[in-house]
């Protein structure tokens, strides 16, 4: 068990290996009831979010469609990247980080006060959040909670139906399909118990930072953090900069544009790639920012800021200890749906 | 805790087993394999060379973390365990006989100051 944001998680329930394959493999279950949900809503739910994230709601059209993207200070550093779902009109909820939830909510509640909003921003402490992964994962709730099927079978990647006291999105972590499912704090257990009991393995923390180190996701705290400017952190695809809407952030990055490129890499040598190692490249140096050893590849991944000139398929040099290792260049996303893309 | 009572410890973890012709062998404890979790990275030291007490003499990396395995005792290393780097999972299956290497200590009698079975135990409780 090791301490995550306040919260007491554990890192792997048996070998995390078999935890990681299980979920590339067949399919398995977290508790990530850590992060926050939180439900904005009122009248100006939809100009609030419009100026607080970086990426554009108004993509958000449907009922139920999510959108990823990160909330930014003036200086165009990452407050926190996050979730966001339209559940209806003036009604939006939004999933948050755990070591970052109480910055966020002050943060939010700063930004309303001083746009004079009609807005409402309850975290939802009463909600836990299951995540269940995995070829196999859909499968699996569908027996556990037969009344989902219909609501949940027709959505596309990215979406959230609701179902009873049931929030259940096709989001995840892993790079595998599935859902995120946030329900009533008082239901998990006995939910966990059903889904144990239909053959879903719990998955620790370990593994859930492999599984998404190889589906190429960022870590908030790792990958990118207040000081990191999102299109430094590979998130360029999540900041609206074409609509003339004005976000926080949003002249800072017009005045700094990408100064890093955020890509892969695959060591070619034996050895464990691990943040903060140094990359010497001949265009300069460059940082790991999150590494481990993938279990899909079987050979140490990365994700690293590089420098701009750096192209993929270059072979460049990490510094473990006193040693310099070879590394390939990649795209950073190594492993998705139970198949190596590299 | 499988701490067999017939080896000698160290409270950073490694095991040790004194062979009839005075040398040394030195591996990672099951505890210490527990901690680590699954084993995907070894490097061992070269044959040959000078360890200090308590120097840094090979590297274990599980997934989520690298570790350093210590020289309990001043020697020369005099073999390693060539296997384990190619199946570092050795080590998780059985600490005991997958071991890291060999010395020959500068003096033998340092072995002696080692911590026993029992005392290991309370050490890795703590």
């Amino acid at each position: 068990m090791v301490d995550f944001g306040g919260w007491d998680m554990p890192l792997h329930y048996g070998s995390q290996i078999e935890e990681h394959h299980a979920v590339r493999g067949d399919c398995g279950m977290f508790d990530v009831s850590h992060m926050c949900a939180v439900d904005v809503a009122g009248k100006d739910a939809k100009a609030f979010l419009l100026r607080l994230i970086a990426n554009n709601v108004d993509k958000l059209k449907e009922p139920g469609k999510a959108l990823y993207s990160a909330m930014l200070n003036e200086t165009g550093g990452v407050v926190d990247d996050l979730i966001v779902y339209y559940v209806a009109d003036g009604q939006y909820r939004i999933v948050i980080n755990a070591g970052t939830a109480e910055k966020d909510l002050a943060w939010m509640g700063a930004r309303l006060a001083e746009w004079q909003y009609e807005v409402a921003c309850v975290p939802r402490r009463d909600l836990a959040i299951i995540a269940v992964q995995g070829p196999n994962a859909k499968a699996r709730v569908w027996q556990v909670l037969p009344e989902a099927r219909s609501a949940t079978e027709p959505l596309k990647p990215f979406y959230s139906a609701i179902v009873g006291e049931y929030f259940i999105a096709t989001t995840g972590y892993t790079g595998e399909t599935g859902f995120e499912i946030t329900l009533p704090a008082s239901k998990t257990e006995d939910f966990w118990m059903k889904l144990l009991a239909a053959g879903v393995k719990p998955i620790g923390l370990g593994a859930r930072d492999t599984l998404r180190l190889e589906a190429g996701m960022n870590l908030y705290g790792q990958d990118m953090d207040e000081t990191v400017s999102p299109l430094d952190a590979g998130l360029a695809w999540t900041v609206d900069l074409v609509s003339p809407r004005d976000f926080v952030g949003k002249a800072a990055l017009l005045a700094h544009p990408q100064q890093k490129q955020f890509l892969g890499l695959l060591l070619i040598d034996k050895g464990v790639l691990r943040a903060h190692q140094k990359v010497i490249t001949s265009h300069g140096d460059g940082e790991i920012t999150s590494g481990t050893f993938s279990p899909t590849l079987q050979q140490s991944i990365a994700l690293a800021r590089l420098p701009m000139a750096v192209a993929i398929g270059d072979q460049v040099k990490v510094e473990i200890r006193d040693k310099l290792l070879t590394a390939k260049v990649v795209k950073p996303c190594f492993a998705r749906n139970g198949k190596a893309l590299v | 805790m499988n701490i067999p009572s017939n080896l000698k410890y160290t409270k950073s973890h490694e095991w040790v087993r004194v062979e009839g012709d005075g040398t040394i062998t030195v591996g990672i404890t099951d505890h210490a394999q527990e901690l680590l979790g699954d084993l995907v990275f070894v490097e061992l030291p070269d044959v040959g060379k000078e360890l200090a007490a308590e120097q840094e003499a090979a590297v274990v990396e599980s997934v989520k973390a690298a570790s350093d395995v210590y020289a309990p005792v001043a020697g020369t290393v005099t073999e390693v365990n060539a296997a384990v780097p190619d199946a570092p999972e050795a080590v998780n299956q059985d600490a005991y006989s997958a071991w890291l290497f060999k010395m020959k200590p500068a003096n033998i009698a340092d072995v002696d100051a080692l911590l026993d079975a029992n005392a290991y135990a309370a050490a890795a409780a703590e």
